[in-house]
């Protein structure tokens, strides 16, 4: 009209910002080369420790005759349609944020650009997102298998060309779905939506279990014979799901007879996906949006109920905190909403103990149930340290904001660290407690060490939740508005690798005088067993506890009381 | 109507003022300064407001002023100096000093899921005091701004007008005897503002002590008793409007005029005035 022929942003110019913010603050920061060596320190600890593991296995299956390649390529259709799962979930939770919730998404749709390469830049930012750990996770998996089948380079190119549709596809499914349920729900319904979006979560985790069958894998003897098992094995997952086709294709050039079907297969739904994708968001993004932008439903002067205060017997600071924090926490979708993740991890898990074939007709050694229980032990806790990552470690990061009153108030920091640590600790401690005795009866394990393990879950946990709130405090976060980035921070690794060392020492503190004791008396019920070293191990575990609780929350407070 | 705002004000300031531990000055500054690496903010600050005074802190973009601001209110450390607060110092008192002062940030960040009746109880017991007659004071604060009738909504669907009166309500709550508050007029409609300047009128009737810092001169000089004017972390000039327009050496001089004088922005004035002059 005006002779304006402004064409609007690229996509590469969409992403710019967060690419420089990221690199800018990198630059900033003075811990960066620790930080960075640490990090790669620790990644190339866990590519190490999968890398050998799948290598390990892939020897195995290799030395059995006929099958080998039958059971490694299964192995790897069921890696990939886990990553398939673990992608579409997260996907559909971060394309939330990416595409409606995000801060900056409103100088973008005020802006004068193209809604198609709006739609680009935000896929490419939710794919990178929700699927940089699990493209991560591939790595060894992938160089496992060329490094087994002697493959040469042109395989890794293989690999790449066939992970990067395979991580699109995902990203442009759950980004459609959120759209669409955002246009579904009236105004900023997200609590509910993501509340469907857990449903549709613990739905795909029993789809999933269902479709892997990992059990018959692992025991061929429940196959009425050899030629069964051959069968189960011979008949692709499902021939519709894309990770039988990215399993296909790698599959196919290990073996020698490469295949470009189903890589072409993966291309071609990518990109007919894309277009798809494309398609809906230029149909459905503004409603959506608009959708999205109206403020939660006026309450119209009916007073909010009082009884969470009233419950709360405490000194007026120490019962506002605590009744903030709970508020706060299920008033915020962003929060709550990692319920449903907590939810799936605590069901796999015990899932997952359920199944593990320990009692299959044969007698199952003493040693080895006492090993398993402590394990189950170390990994309960493991269960208890990655929660406390997503709701105990970002704790003092959202008060940064809030410093402004906090500090002008004549508030002692201790108190808010204690409010904060005493409404991590009990729901902790309500999840860990159950988990532990189920997983113990699932297990069939002694009162003796249904006991023990009960007792030092009790202590795991307060002594996590005391590393997660004082770490966080010491390494926060107060620039992102979005809470799910704090703990994948260098701060949230710091404190996942304390836990897990503070776990595997409470561990072997225990396990090993305990197995000792136990098989002394089996020997001889009559004769006294040392109490020695039973004494020494649960000394030296509980003063670790102890100094785990103590330690991070003085430093923490400090940290905090020196803060500008 | 402002008549009966005002009796209103009286009611709810009710007990504001000092103790019987008064002492004649209630914020005393001394030799104050902040760095921030080798960059000096504040550079030694010397100021004293007494009890029952409206004490206005001008100064241009980046002088300091919120740097001062934020060590009074005892959010900041100054690398040097002391912030004495009613005889108690922010260093070595901390808990008697601030349970003195009401803070108010400019834009600050707020608990976007607590409705604005929660985070004012919340404000309260960070103070000590979320007992019955708090509520009571919120709600008659609360309605003399219009925003009753909000109290059970989320901060979130709050307009940037109202967290501000949310936040001057939050502040007043507990009855501190100081109120320091930075850029008080952002935000708010013409009425509301009109009810804040009665609100700091009446409050220092009552004993209490106002320190703002504003660049909405107009307000800053019809409200302040004094004013100080901070440039470059240190105070260029100090005193009531008689006191500055000496020091600029121009009788009828209104508080723009000095301002820009005193910061070396004269021109600025020039340009100001040939603005006014055209004819637009």
């Amino acid at each position: 009209m005006n002779g304006i022929t402004y064409t609007g942003a690229g996509v590469l110019r969409l992403l710019g910002p967060k690419v420089r913010s990221k690199l800018n603050r990198n630059k900033t920061d003075e811990r960066r080369r620790f930080k960075w060596g640490l990090l790669v320190f620790v990644g190339l600890f866990f590519w190490t420790f999968i890398f050998g593991v799948i290598f390990r296995m892939l020897l195995y299956f290799r030395g059995t005759q006929g099958i080998g390649d039958l059971l490694a390529a299964k192995l790897l259709g069921l890696a990939l349609l886990t990553f398939l799962m673990i992608l579409l979930l997260s996907n559909v939770i971060t394309a939330l944020s990416t595409f409606f919730l995000s801060q900056d998404m409103e100088l973008l749709v005020a802006a004068p650009v193209d809604s198609v390469k709006l739609y680009g830049a935000r896929l490419v930012e939710t794919i990178v997102d929700s699927s940089w750990m699990v493209a991560l996770l591939a790595i060894p998996l992938l160089v496992a298998y060329g490094v087994v089948y002697g493959a040469s380079w042109p395989f890794y190119g293989l690999a790449v060309a066939t992970i990067i549709p395979y991580l699109v596809l995902p990203a442009v499914v759950g980004s459609a779905f959120t759209l669409m349920l955002v246009n579904v729900f009236p105004a900023r319904r997200t609590r509910d939506l993501l509340a469907l979006i857990g449903l549709f979560a613990a739905a795909g985790v029993v789809v999933l279990f269902r479709f892997l069958r990992p059990e018959r894998l692992v025991s061929p003897d429940q196959f009425r014979d050899l030629v069964d098992f051959m069968a189960v094995l011979r008949t692709p997952t499902s021939p519709w799901l894309p990770s039988e086709w990215a399993a296909q294709s790698l599959m196919s050039y290990l073996t020698g007879g490469f295949d470009p079907f189903p890589l072409a297969l993966l291309w071609s739904t990518a990109a007919a996906f894309f277009v798809i994708g494309a398609w809906l968001h230029v149909r459905l993004f503004r409603t959506g949006f608009t959708r999205a932008q109206e403020g939660a439903e006026l309450r119209k002067g009916e007073a909010r109920s009082r009884w969470l205060e009233r419950l709360i017997r405490a000194a007026p600071a120490t019962r506002q905190l605590v009744a903030k924090e709970i508020r706060v926490f299920f008033r915020d979708t962003t929060q709550w909403s990692q319920l449903i993740l907590l939810a799936v991890l605590v069901v796999v898990y015990v899932y997952n103990i359920k199944v593990l074939p320990l009692y299959t007709g044969e007698e199952v050694s003493f040693f080895l149930i006492n090993v398993v229980s402590f394990l189950n032990l170390g990994l309960a806790g493991f269960v208890v340290a990655a929660i406390a990552a997503r709701f105990v470690f970002p704790g003092m990061s959202l008060e940064g904001r809030m410093m402004w009153l906090l500090r002008s108030s004549p508030l002692d920091i201790r108190t808010l660290f204690l409010a904060k640590y005493w409404v991590g600790t009990i729901p902790l401690l309500l999840i860990a407690l159950p988990l532990i005795v189920v997983t113990n009866i699932i297990l069939q394990a002694s009162p003796l060490i249904l006991g023990i393990t009960t007792v030092t879950m009790v202590g795991v946990t307060f002594a996590i939740t005391a590393l997660a709130l004082g770490l966080g405090a010491l390494f926060p976060n107060y620039e992102t508005d979005n809470m799910a980035e704090i703990p994948t921070s260098f701060g949230g690794l710091i404190f996942m690798m304390c836990a897990v060392s503070y776990l595997v020492v409470v561990v072997i503190l225990l396990a090993w005088p305990v197995n000792g004791f136990l098989q002394a008396r089996l020997a001889d019920p009559s004769g006294g067993a040392a109490v020695t070293p039973l004494l020494l191990g649960t000394g030296g575990a509980l003063l670790i506890t102890v100094a785990c609780v103590v330690v991070p929350l003085r430093a923490g407070i400090r940290r905090v009381r020196s803060l500008q | 109507m402002t008549e009966s705002v005002q009796d209103q004000l009286r009611r709810l300031m009710d007990g504001v003022g000092p103790g019987e531990d008064a002492t004649p000055d209630m914020l005393e500054l001394t030799g104050i300064v902040k760095r921030y690496g080798d960059f000096v903010a504040v550079d030694g600050i010397d100021l004293r407001v007494p009890r029952g005074e409206i004490f206005g802190f001008l100064g241009p973009n980046g002088a300091g002023k919120t740097t001062t601001i934020r060590m009074i209110a005892g959010v900041l450390e100054p690398t040097e100096g002391s912030v004495v607060i009613g005889g108690n110092d922010l260093a070595t008192h901390p808990v008697e000093a601030k349970s003195r002062i009401g803070y108010i940030p400019d834009r600050p960040f707020l608990y976007e899921k607590l409705s604005g009746g929660e985070f004012l109880r919340f404000v309260s017991g960070l103070w000590g005091k979320d007992e019955p007659a708090s509520e009571d004071r919120a709600d008659g604060l609360l309605e003399i701004f219009n925003l009753l009738e909000w109290k059970h909504e989320l901060i979130e669907t709050y307009s940037h007008g109202m967290r501000q009166k949310l936040l001057i309500t939050s502040a007043l709550i507990h009855q501190p005897e100081l109120i320091v508050i930075d850029e008080p007029m952002v935000g708010l409609d013409p009425r509301s503002a009109r009810i804040l300047k009665d609100l700091f009128r009446v409050y220092v009737e009552r004993g209490g002590t106002v320190f703002l810092s504003s660049h909405t001169l107009e307000v800053v000089e019809a409200v302040c008793d004094r004013i100080a004017i901070i440039k470059e972390g240190a105070i260029i000039a100090k005193g009531t409007m008689d006191d500055l327009r000496t020091l600029v050496d121009s009788g009828g001089a209104d508080l723009e005029e000095i301002f820009l004088k005193v910061t070396g922005n004269e021109d600025m004035a020039e340009v100001v005035a040939g603005l006014q002059d055209s004819s637009f």
